[in-house]
């Protein structure tokens, strides 16, 4: 065992001045019908050197990036992570260290997650944000809880069709021993009709969640749909593409409440969907009701200027069963990998990152669109995803690129919530090249 | 020794016109913005992010990072925690290529090794906690103990049983009458007994048919195991109540008895604790969940199931309750908790356990004389030491020794919790440290008590902070960066 260090001799040590005969007689308070008589039914033990041959094996037999093009979306994308991220994160005083509760002990945590939540208020225009959440899907689900606060209304949210299936799943889940109402407006063309949303909200709506560009990659029109919440006396709530801000105006320019995200596009690998980042930030007047953990400066006994958990009497440890959510972590080490992929963008690297997105999307679409049978499925402008719409079951289309080495989709088929007939996704990030594209429209059209 | 620059802010190291990345060329024919995108959704200007190169970044971030403590440069026994050794291998593994670059929705053909791994893993789990079904999509303990609550109220809406409230006890993690306030129940606190444990007589006079689960953590947060488990359960059961057992100290019964043996009905794990997933400062962890046969239709999905011709697939559960996050669950963490099993087997996974325990009554056999642990003879994985003489004698409190160890290069013990205990300084040493860490943790302890008590209540002295001001930052939040700090 090599974490282990008690040897033999240390161990009789230890027992002799616990006063114990063995270490089984520290198991006593355990009662004796209630010990496994048998060792645990797992795998045999294998050292580093035959556990890593292994892992080599099984990660061969999955895709990767390094010999394949993923230009995947349904909200996980192949962007570009800087190397520094990497040598950062990977510093073991900041991914092993617990929770900043002893801040002493954690200004460099402390002070990191400060500059998170800075760099996310300025590329949101919101008040304020948090240290993180989960990610995404349950970023949407605290932005509604929280909003339900705020409103002292808990009978009815309203989400767009247009947003990610699976955030609208987890809304449903999280909401599913509660009397709240999830009214879905339907978006046939691939975004909301405004009327159509009028007539789902009521005064007793806590919230309207726009997601802006939207799962298919669609442009809303926010400020008219913000406008519409607000209206209703509810609050907007807009999950928003982190990348896309870049070109895009910012959620606090157009008047949301709640905006939120995924942020996985902020230097953080896809790994199989998980760990992501959830972002979360709202106008000041709701500070109090957020979810979550919060840093704030403060001074120290000296006057000097320090950094602090703020707030903490929202949180679970302080207010158990009247906390502002359940949640006891953030995703510290993500949201460092956020904090330093954006102070490596800075202004000018994130639109640039944001225009070749949006520049490429533009002309995969255009090239892929040429192929007999591909169209794009929705006519309104989109940012660097998009839905293309096939003559059959485009199950045999996405085969055939990732026989050539494109994994391309998801495949709409799989959302069972989504009525949009024979379609797919496709995303294009700052990674694909000009001959990627050409190679794809190539392998599609032969 | 730092200059003031080292700890700057991001935004006091901006210059405009520095930056740090270089993008390629646009490959594509460029089209007008506005021909893409309409005019009104474009922004003036890209946000105001700090403009700043690369050495700079580098040295900002690796400055911060030697103000923390952390496992990998300081003895961290904090209770509750599970602070133990976070092995490198995992880090390399959970990178390599293939894993790391796994897009969540590549298809279960090109995704069978990480099936594979996803499968085996829940397998694993299952058995550790004797119970066998699984659904690793929590992305917390917490979310764990949300998901499964929700999973209980599926199953009795399923039998037409419409049952409101969960009990805990005082000494409960905040978590559990939060997860089960969220899920829509009414929470119940039962009072402690004087010995620490649950008391049947204060259970029972709280279960009726209205009672939908009981969440207990066993051993429990005092670091005594609930010896009369067996029979709470049994009371549970006879009204038709389910047991939750809350998984945060799994560390001390790996291999020597099992939450579904000793009654429990549902479970969360908190990888990052017991199978060193790193704790990241606060995140991220994963918090799979099992549970009991009859319980398994309701889990959330996606989980891994095998068909007959060895394949792996994703599959959503008959009757699940839903997904509780996007895509399939904190893979990154999971994976290294799979490492980490699939290196101990066993007899390794016991040993764990074993010296866990062994450390901490060890430590807590050296500390009796001047912090003396209030309920019982022998502890788990941890225990909760007071300071109440110490506070009464001297006016020294938990909180001015847990500061002072700081100066020492030790992280301090999880103070004031649980709350039953006056004074409270929950250790937990883990088992990946050294007896002589424990000798030298010990041995400051017992000199720290012997100082100047003005002296320890100003303490800690050579941090870069000291005792910064929680009121005045509730008071006054300044929670993003305006023109500095304060």
């Amino acid at each position: 065992m090599p974490y282990l260090f008690n040897t033999p001799d240390q161990k009789n040590e230890m027992l002799e001045t616990i006063g114990a005969r063995s270490v089984d007689e520290l198991f006593q308070q355990i009662p004796a019908p209630l010990r496994l008589d048998r060792p645990l039914d797992l795998p045999a033990p294998r050292c580093e050197l035959e556990l890593e041959a292994e892992i080599r094996q099984l990660a061969a037999s999955n895709a990767n990036t390094a010999n394949r093009v993923c230009m995947m979306g349904g909200g996980a994308y192949d962007h570009f992570i800087p190397s520094a991220i990497d040598e950062i994160a990977s510093r073991g005083e900041f991914y092993t260290a617990y929770t900043p509760y002893q801040a002493e002990a954690s200004q460099g945590t402390l002070q990191a997650f400060f500059e998170y939540q800075s760099l996310i208020c300025r590329l949101t225009g919101m008040d304020v944000s948090n240290a993180s959440l989960y990610e995404g899907a349950t970023a949407v689900s605290e932005a509604a809880f929280m909003a339900m606060r705020v409103k002292n209304r808990y009978d009815r949210v309203v989400m767009l069709g247009s947003v990610h299936p699976e955030y609208r799943e987890v809304l449903e889940t999280y909401c599913s021993n509660l009397p709240t109402e999830i009214v879905t407006v339907p978006t046939p063309n691939g975004v909301a009709d405004p009327d159509a949303v009028r007539e789902a909200m009521s005064e007793s709506t806590a919230c309207l969640v726009i997601q802006h560009p939207n799962f298919f990659g669609c442009l809303e029109d926010a400020k008219t749909l913000t406008d519409i919440a607000h209206e209703f006396g509810a609050l907007a709530v807009v999950s928003f593409d982190p990348i896309s801000l870049g070109l895009l105006q910012k959620p606090g320019e157009y008047g949301v409440d709640i905006a939120v995200a995924e942020g996985q596009s902020l230097g953080v690998p896809l790994q199989y969907g998980g760990p992501y980042l959830g972002i979360l930030a709202c106008r000041q007047k709701f500070l109090r009701k957020m979810p979550g953990r919060l840093i704030g400066t403060t001074v120290d006994r000296d006057g000097k200027p320090s950094y602090v958990l703020n707030l903490q009497a929202r949180e679970q440890h302080i207010r158990r069963d009247k906390a502002t959510s359940n949640i006891c972590t953030n995703q510290g080490l993500l949201a460092l990998r956020a904090t330093v992929y954006l102070s490596l963008m800075g202004p000018q690297g994130l639109r640039e990152v944001a225009e070749l997105c949006c520049q490429k999307a533009h002309y995969a679409a255009e090239q892929l669109t040429q192929i007999d049978g591909l169209e794009l499925m929705f006519s309104g402008p989109f940012f660097k995803e998009f839905a293309i719409r096939c003559e059959h079951d485009p199950t045999e289309i996405l085969e055939k690129a990732q026989a050539a080495g494109f994994d391309v989709g998801p495949n709409l088929k799989q959302f069972s919530t989504i009525d949009s007939g024979n379609g797919f996704l496709v995303a294009i990030t700052e990674k694909h090249t000009k001959a990627d594209i050409d190679r794809l429209v190539n392998v599609l059209r032969g | 020794m730092r200059n003031t620059l080292a700890t700057q802010s991001l935004f006091e190291l901006s210059h405009a016109g520095r930056r740090a990345t270089q993008l390629p060329e646009c490959d594509v024919p460029a089209r007008p913005l506005d021909e893409l995108l309409p005019a009104e959704s474009l922004a003036e200007a890209p946000p105001e992010l700090p403009e700043i190169t690369e050495p700079d970044v580098i040295r900002h971030f690796v400055n911060l990072s030697t103000l923390n403590m952390s496992v990998d440069t300081h003895f961290y026994p904090l209770g509750s925690c599970t602070m133990k050794y976070n092995p490198k291998r995992h880090e390399r593994f959970a990178g390599m290529p293939g894993i790391v670059d796994l897009h969540p929705y590549a298809p279960e053909s090109v995704s069978q090794g990480m099936l594979q791994i996803m499968f085996e893993m829940q397998q694993m789990l299952g058995e550790i906690a004797g119970l066998p079904a699984v659904s690793l999509q929590p992305a917390a303990g917490a979310q764990g103990e949300f998901a499964a609550l929700l999973t209980a109220a599926a199953y009795f809406r399923d039998k037409g049983e419409d049952r409101r409230k969960v009990l805990f006890p005082s000494s409960a993690h905040g978590t559990n009458p939060a997860s089960a306030a969220l899920a829509g129940f009414e929470t119940v606190q039962l009072e402690e007994s004087p010995g620490g444990l649950v008391s049947i007589d204060e259970l029972q006079s709280h279960l009726d048919d209205q009672t939908a689960v009981f969440m207990i953590t066993n051993p429990n947060t005092l670091g005594l195991f609930e010896r009369d488990i067996k029979e709470i359960s049994k009371r549970l059961h006879d009204v038709g109540g389910l047991v939750y057992i809350d998984g945060a100290n799994m560390n001390a019964i790996l291999g020597i008895t099992r939450p579904g043996d000793f009654g429990g009905d549902m479970m969360h794990y908190n990888v990052h604790k017991t199978f060193t997933g790193p704790h990241g400062a606060g995140g991220p962890g994963a918090g799979p969940i099992a549970v009991r046969d009859f319980l398994g239709d309701y889990l959330p999905g996606p989980i891994v199931t095998q068909s007959e011709d060895g394949t792996y697939q994703l599959t959503d559960p008959p009757k699940s309750i839903g997904r509780m996050r996007s895509f399939f669950g904190n893979v990154g963490i999971l994976l290294r908790g799979y490492f980490y099993l699939r290196t101990l087997g066993p007899d390794g996974l016991r040993a764990v356990s074993e010296n866990a325990v062994l450390n901490a009554n060890y430590l807590k056999a050296l500390l009796k004389d001047v912090l003396p642990v209030p309920h019982g003879e022998f502890c788990m994985h941890e225990f909760v030491a007071s300071a109440k003489a110490l506070k009464t004698d001297r006016n020294v409190s938990a909180m001015d020794i847990a500061k002072r160890l700081l100066d020492f290069g030790f992280h301090a013990p999880t103070v004031y919790f649980p709350l039953v205990v006056a004074e409270a300084m929950m250790m937990e040493p883990t088992e990946t440290e050294s007896k002589e860490t424990l000798d030298a943790f010990a041995d400051t302890i017992k000199t720290i008590v012997t100082e100047d008590p003005e002296f320890l209540r100003n303490a800690p002295h050579s941090t870069p902070v000291n005792r910064p001001d929680e009121v005045h930052a509730a008071r006054n939040p300044v929670l993003q960066w305006v023109s500095g700090p304060a």
